[in-house]
């Protein structure tokens, strides 16, 4: 048991929900436009894989890429100044929330389109295959993302070529309102691939020790050359797809559902967890909490303060 | 100078460019079987192996954003699709991922990343193996596009894509292959920016690339009789077009005929017609002419394709109207 470690997968859990929460409000103030995709309720599969990969392992994920991009260590201030649009946001103001990178943590960039980043992260995989790194890539994505044609492509060419790559589904249940069972004809993604020959599981995306204990060993397989798996993680986001509402009164999920869920919130858990075995107490804990709330603040600040982008240079990064 | 073929220039630009830098790869659906390429892949995968020369599942999709992947992380891929047709699989990939990038992160993701699409034609292979798609290509943002027309421009300007940061589309045309030039040993680049007058004129610009320019050139032998003088530009850069060297030529014949190998519907014969009509128009003496493929998907009988592709008679039948004018 490594108690650092899971202190360390704890604070970043709770990095992520203050930081989720506090775009919600900025969000419901009317004071971005950006649509924001929040992580809300999936903190433990960003936290608990990341927690596992080096700082030069590679990380691509989706228009839903808060949590990764703060799982991985990606720069507050810039994630902060970014969905607020500004000139010294890690995309200069030009990607606003869906496109968020940071090059110096392994974080590759995300791309909104459904399993567009999947392939682009297999393609890391290569180059650490063909120069013969150590590194692995990892793609998050949702059960959604597993319609795409193009995520069988990838799956195929992975395993082919049993590449350093770890497919990471957060499998949340719907893609925007749909659920899986109105469009998948095996909703068990992980039952689902097999066929492919790769190595797969499944784990409580609401449980880090679950997360842990499967990825370890993922992460283990992949640096060693013996190829890709997919690791699917049972999760639900709190939020709607987009914005910050709760979605309760648009038809496609219950409250009960939602309630139940939120009971099951993987902070809680894990949080528990770290009583129980002693590691951390209820003070620490809490001061955690407050810390986090007032760096959070000053990211906030940060970009407010921070210029718009000059219209002058709207050509800027266009080419290389 | 030695003479080489487009496509040995083709080939030997690879050969140079894989063994400068070893970060350069290939990659994509048919590059090592001997048909779909015609020379353009010869020795290579003798000479780099397996590890460096990947012929894919039939997968354009998931290779392009594998393609991508290993460019955004210190590779440097040449990405070929033996068939442009096909490469619109590949649509989402290279428009909304490698177009993209650079510019939606700031700045701070370029995507080093040749692709190459091979145009084939005629032979009653009819609409879905006969397309050129650089008219299409050149309305995306943050791509390059570029299609020589001849040996000596076929291998500089490919060793110039791979030396670019940027996404560049290089395009050659199956119906070069076998066409001959002068070609310097060694490397050399060609810049992916600029149009090359290539015949010196008064009378009439025209403007065209790629395999189209093999039929204008034998328009323009018959012109000779006429004694009308023709400014003949090779275009070989689509994105960008080189305005300037269009404009400064209309100045000096005001009359100016395109000629190109896609569609006469919204692509390059259109744009380069919309440049000299708003940026040209104190210079032209007469209305700028297209002349493209008509509207229509390739047919397949061999009928059918004389009709659909214009001829060198169409267009020195053009050109006399033109200059006949006044």
């Amino acid at each position: 048991m490594n108690k650092e470690l899971y202190v360390n997968i704890l604070q970043k859990m709770i990095e992520i929900r203050v930081f989720e929460e506090r775009v919600a409000k900025i969000a419901k103030n009317n004071e971005i436009q950006t649509p924001v995709h929040l992580y809300v309720g999936q903190e433990a599969i960003a936290s608990t894989v990341c927690s596992v990969l080096n700082n030069d392992d590679y990380v691509v994920s989706t228009h839903r890429s808060h949590g990764h991009y703060i799982a991985k260590g990606g720069d507050l201030n810039k994630i902060m100044a970014e969905i607020y649009c500004r000139e010294t946001g890690c995309s200069k103001g030009h990607g606003g929330s869906m496109h968020i990178i940071d090059r110096s943590v392994g974080y590759l960039g995300s791309s909104a389109i459904v399993a567009g980043s999947v392939s682009i992260a297999v393609g890391a995989a290569f180059t650490a295959k063909l120069k013969g790194t150590n590194q692995v890539s990892v793609a998050f994505f949702g059960d959604g993302a597993t319609d795409e044609g193009v995520f069988y492509e990838s799956l195929n060419f992975a395993t082919l070529y049993k590449l350093p790559i770890i497919f990471v589904c957060e499998n949340n249940g719907f893609s925007t309102h749909l659920p899986g069972f109105t469009r998948q004809s095996n909703p068990i993604v992980s039952e689902r691939i097999k066929g492919f020959n790769i190595n797969v599981e499944k784990v409580d995306g609401n449980n880090p020790l679950e997360i842990l204990d499967s990825i370890t060993k993922i992460v283990d397989i992949a640096r060693k050359g013996d190829g890709p798996s997919l690791l699917e993680c049972d999760t639900f986001r709190w939020l709607s797809h987009v914005g910050y509402w709760q979605d309760l009164d648009v038809g496609y999920r219950k409250k009960k559902d939602v309630e139940m869920w939120m009971d099951r919130c993987p902070i809680k858990f894990f949080s528990n967890v770290l009583l129980e075995k002693n590691i951390l107490t209820e003070k620490e804990i809490n001061k955690m909490w407050t810390s986090i709330k007032d760096k959070i603040e000053d990211y906030v600040l940060f970009a407010k303060k921070s210029p718009l982008p000059n219209p002058v240079n709207l050509f800027d990064g266009l080419y290389s | 100078m030695r003479k080489l073929t487009y496509a040995k220039a083709i080939n030997e630009a690879q050969h140079i460019a894989m063994r400068k830098n070893n970060d350069v790869f290939q990659i994509g659906v048919g590059i090592n079987t001997p048909w779909y390429v015609g020379q353009t892949m010869n020795g290579l995968l003798d000479a780099f192996g397996e590890k460096r020369m990947i012929d894919t599942p039939v997968s354009e999709n998931g290779t392009t954003g594998i393609a991508i992947g290993a460019a955004l992380t210190g590779l440097k891929p040449i990405l070929t699709f033996p068939r442009m047709d096909f490469m619109y699989y590949a649509m989402d990939q290279i428009c909304n991922h490698a177009a993209t990038y650079n510019y939606m992160f700031g700045g701070n993701s370029p995507v080093p990343l040749v692709i190459r699409a091979i145009i084939n034609r005629k032979g009653e292979q009819a609409a879905q193996h006969s397309q050129a798609l650089h008219g299409l290509f050149m309305h995306i943002p943050g791509l390059k596009v570029v299609m020589p027309s001849n040996p000596y421009d076929a291998k500089g300007m490919l060793l110039a894509s791979i030396e670019d940061n940027n996404p560049v589309i290089y395009i050659d045309d199956r119906e070069l292959y076998s066409s001959e030039g002068d070609v310097p040993e060694g490397y050399y680049i060609v810049p992916l920016d600029k149009a090359k007058i290539e015949l010196p004129g008064n009378d009439i610009t025209i403007v065209s690339s790629s395999y189209t320019l093999e039929t204008v050139r034998k328009a323009i032998e018959m012109t000779k009789q006429k004694n009308i003088s023709v400014e003949l530009i090779d275009l070989r850069s689509i994105k960008p077009i080189d305005k300037k060297t269009i404009l400064n030529s209309l100045k000096k014949t005001g009359r100016i005929v395109v000629v190109d190998g896609g569609w006469v519907t919204g692509g390059v014969a259109s744009e380069i017609v919309s440049i000299v009509s708003s940026e040209g128009f104190e210079y032209l003496k007469a209305a700028p002419v297209k002349i493209a493929l008509p509207d229509i998907p390739a047919p397949a009988s061999y009928v059918l394709e004389n009709e659909y592709y214009p001829d060198e008679n169409k267009i020195f039948q053009v050109i006399k109207e033109i200059v006949n004018k006044e």
